[in-house]
């Protein structure tokens, strides 16, 4: 065969093989995402990633479970927690968090160590570390 | 002195963009004396980044609350040595500390290459004057430092807590020493395209620049990795969280650049790709500032929106768009000097090696900007979690350790099959010893990855053995020299070859440690009351008493009140203590009560871990509050208005009360097998990384000669 009847095949399959792999990326990240909602945007069947804030005066612990509500960032809708796993060190009332999980019976059931907690106001403007 | 901080600052940003106009006209009129001008304006501008930087350390140090920054980010209360670093905890702080280190990068590469590279070193004097004017300009417009209050307050905000960790205080500077380093070989990539001198100088001149901001960032990443794995409480060391990746992604980009650069010095191929490879890397290493900075995803590192994510953005796509632009330009003056003889040669590896590196930088970029591309694309915000990044590198990251192994032993040009096979006999004979003893011996059998992942580390390690071993037995016969001794020569004359071995091994045994700790690692979250046990792996864990201490937690990091825990650990005839607690810092928002407001504001763990080479122990304790709450309520009421050391009484009562009667408290404890095995390769990977970095005698002998040869024709052309 000759060096650029070969060259050229060479091209085709690394360009084939780079197009399969960037279709298997998009697909596999869309198929395996999951969508961030507010508390007044959740259905019962789906699977969210839940932002909002902590209601005040909410939070209790039920043994292994935590639960409390999470309501709209700018409004006041809300909806139940119940969570088991790890608590993040500044999860707190009026925080903002994200956690994963679906809606059942009314109320949102948590996965196991999804909870997400953002930062403090105290110390919101200037944060860096790493 | 602020004023004196400011005009630093002003001054420094007319020095950069002087810099940037002086070395460029000197070198379109061929008038020396303005490139040497541009030259010292550069050293001049390192200079005035090192005054204002002592001037905000110095603030901090006094705890000098008129500087805005210092009373955000520090307090009299905060020990002396996170005073010192709580500068870049700040995003103005951390601004001027990137700016230093560039101004001293800039000066340090200006200066020893201020005798060669004549045409290239005006354009990278321009390119990094205009990388420091963008900084500075972001610092006089938006983000000033030293900004002052016209009323100081009595007590400045304290340092987040999170962030009192040694390893925390250090791992910022480090990453930004990695994203500064890359600036120089961008710097002079874009000099080589400009003055169309697309060889191999500008990589010589800034080769061991680029190893030392890899180093730096590794560094700050594996550091990055112990403190999340000692402070924050989880017990992991990677989440994929987007400012973890943003690191990750140049590290990755710029592994794939020093291993193709040598490709370039030494068969005049890849060209096109090494200086996309650089400009990549550092357009990587801004979105790593900017992601932190921006707080355009969610992390728990983008704490607030910040005021300069626009100029950020528009800084970036002007560095993307010019060096693609430019790139696309030269074309013609970047072809190859040779071809790829044989797909069995160093080169062909190479390429594969940098083809599986930049492929987990995309994938690393795609799931990070997910939210926004989903967004863009289907107007929902979505994200992919890490089940999804491990499932794309895992496959990844094998195959780039397998080719770390087969890499060294391959030869330029081409290899027989034959003398391949031959070569890597031994190894493979390892690495089927090793497989048949982790399935005769370990159930490492359960996880297929990690089984895949084990033999290939052995593998790697087989091989790097082999190469110490043939080039140390040849000195011996040649040189008769002893083993240690052949060995450290070996080593001292091809340093970076071995350097390079070194981290070879290092990254394998690295690996080792995540395949191990990733799959195996046991975790169990409960609620203990003091006498309950718990069996997690091998060991039975007996929480035997709760413990309070006020003022000086067993971290010095100057918490008011820490709670935590005594367990008592058997595992066998081996028994020992650890000690988790948590610590409580004061919280000053006034909705709290007086006293209250010393258990409800930050809390952070301090987990206790029992190192070991095999599996570490490791506990946290969150200890549950809700028994001190009718007490706190009625202290609160009672003493809102007592002096301070009549409140502290009560703290110390309170404190007391629930060492004495403590109701049950809610533990973490995770076996994690071989994980210190990341750490200690990480050490030898940077070990092998100065190795290869240092200047050996040899070449340093070379440059004397060469500097001497450049003097003499300097006089003959004077006489």
């Amino acid at each position: 065969m000759d060096p650029a009847r070969k060259r050229k095949i060479r091209l085709a399959v690394a360009l084939g093989v780079a197009l399969f792999l960037a279709a298997a990326l998009v697909y596999t990240s869309f198929s395996a995402s999951t969508e961030a909602s507010k508390p007044s945007q959740i259905e019962p069947g789906r699977s969210y990633e839940l932002t909002g804030r902590v209601v005040n005066g909410s939070i209790s612990r039920d043994g292994e479970e935590l639960r409390f509500r999470i309501r709209d960032r700018d409004g006041t809708a809300s909806v139940p927690v119940a969570y088991t796993g790890a608590v993040p060190d500044p999860f707190r009332e009026g925080r903002e968090v994200i956690v994963s999980g679906e809606l059942k019976d009314g109320t949102f059931q948590a996965e196991r160590d999804s909870l997400v907690t953002k930062c403090p106001s105290k110390f919101t403007k200037d944060e860096q570390s790493s | 002195m602020a004023g004196v901080g400011s005009a630093c600052l002003v001054v420094g940003l007319l020095a950069a963009i002087y810099a940037g106009g002086a070395s460029v006209y000197g070198a379109r009129s061929g008038r020396r004396e303005w490139v040497d001008s541009g030259r010292r304006a550069i050293y001049c501008l390192g200079a005035l980044m090192i005054a204002a930087f002592a001037i905000l350390e110095a603030a901090f140090l006094r705890s000098d609350f008129s500087f805005a920054l210092v009373a955000q980010g520090s307090s009299t209360e905060t020990p002396g040595f996170y005073k010192v670093t709580a500068m870049w905890a700040t995003q103005d702080g951390s601004l001027l500390l990137w700016a230093t280190l560039l101004a001293l990068f800039s000066s340090a590469v200006l200066f020893l290459t201020r005798r060669s590279l004549r045409e290239i070193a005006p354009y990278a004097t321009a390119v990094l004057g205009g990388v420091a004017a963008f900084f500075l300009l972001l610092m006089v417009g938006w983000e000033n430092p030293f900004a002052t209050l016209a009323t100081p307050p009595a007590e400045g905000a304290g340092l987040n807590p999170l962030l009192r960790h040694p390893a925390m205080m250090i791992h910022p500077p480090m990453l930004y020493t990695g994203y500064v380093g890359f600036s120089i070989p961008f710097a002079f990539a874009v000099g080589a395209l400009i003055t169309r001198r697309t060889g191999a100088d500008w990589i010589r001149a800034t080769r061991r620049f680029a190893l030392v901001a890899w180093t730096f960032l590794g560094t700050g990443i594996m550091l990055g990795a112990l403190w999340s794995y000692t402070e924050l409480g989880w017990g992991g060391y990677w989440a994929w969280d987007p400012v973890e990746n943003a690191s990750l992604m140049p590290w990755l980009v710029g592994t794939a650049f020093i291993h193709s650069i040598m490709v370039q010095e030494k068969r005049g191929m890849l060209k096109v790709w090494n200086v996309s490879l650089i400009c990549a890397t550092y357009a990587l290493a801004l979105v790593g500032t900017f992601l932190v900075r921006s707080g355009i995803l969610e992390s728990i590192h983008a704490f607030g929106a910040s005021t300069i994510g626009v100029q950020f953005l528009v800084f970036i796509a002007l560095v993307v768009a010019l060096s693609a632009g430019l790139i696309l330009l030269r074309l013609p003056d970047l072809r190859s000097e040779a071809r790829l003889d044989s797909l069995l040669s160093r080169e062909a590896f190479f390429l594969l090696n940098n083809l599986v590196l930049v492929a987990l930088a995309l994938v690393i970029l795609w799931g990070t900007f997910f939210p926004l591309i989903s967004e863009a694309l289907t107007g929902r915000e979505a994200s992919v979690g890490p089940p999804w990044f491990n499932r794309l590198t895992t496959p990844l990251a094998l195959v780039l350790v397998l080719l770390a192994g087969i890499g060294p032993v391959l030869a330029w040009r081409r290899v027989t099959p034959r003398s391949l096979l031959r070569v890597l006999r031994v190894p493979v004979l390892v690495t089927a010893a090793s497989l048949v003893a982790l399935l005769a011996l370990t159930d490492a059998g359960e996880s297929v990855p990690s089984l895949v992942m084990f033999c290939f580390v052995a593998f790697v390690l087989a091989v790097v053995a082999q190469e110490f071993w043939r080039g140390a037995s040849a000195r011996r016969v040649i040189g008769g020299e002893s083993w240690p001794r052949a060995l450290v020569r070996l080593t001292g004359r091809n340093r970076r070859r071995y350097g390079g071995y070194l981290v070879h091994a290092g990254i394998a045994i690295l690996f080792l440690g995540v395949a191990a700790s990733s799959a195996f690692v046991e975790q169990r979250d409960v609620r203990l009351s003091p006498g309950d046990t718990i069996r997690v792996g091998d060991y039975a864990v007996t929480y035997r008493e709760a413990t309070a201490k006020l003022g000086g937690d067993s971290a010095g990091t100057g918490a008011p009140v820490a709670l935590g825990a005594v367990l008592d650990v058997r595992k066998g005839d081996e028994t020992f203590t650890l000690r988790p607690s948590r610590n409580y810092y004061s919280s000053a928002d006034p909705s709290l009560g007086a006293i209250s407001r010393f258990f409800e504001g930050e809390a952070t763990s301090e987990v206790d871990v029992r190192w070991g080479l095999r599996r570490d122990l490791w506990l946290a304790v969150r200890p549950d509050l809700a028994s001190l709450e009718g007490p706190l309520r009625e202290a609160d009421r009672r003493f809102a208005d007592s002096p301070g050391n009549v409140q502290a009484l009560v703290i110390a009562a309170l404190a007391e009360r629930y060492r004495s009667e403590p109701p049950p408290a809610s533990f973490r404890a995770i076996v994690s097998p071989l994980v210190v095995w990341i750490w200690i390769g990480g050490a030898i990977a940077v070990l092998g990384a100065l190795v290869a970095g240092w200047p050996s005698p040899e070449a340093r002998l070379r440059r004397v000669r060469s500097l001497y040869a450049a003097r003499v024709g300097q006089e003959l052309s004077r006489a």
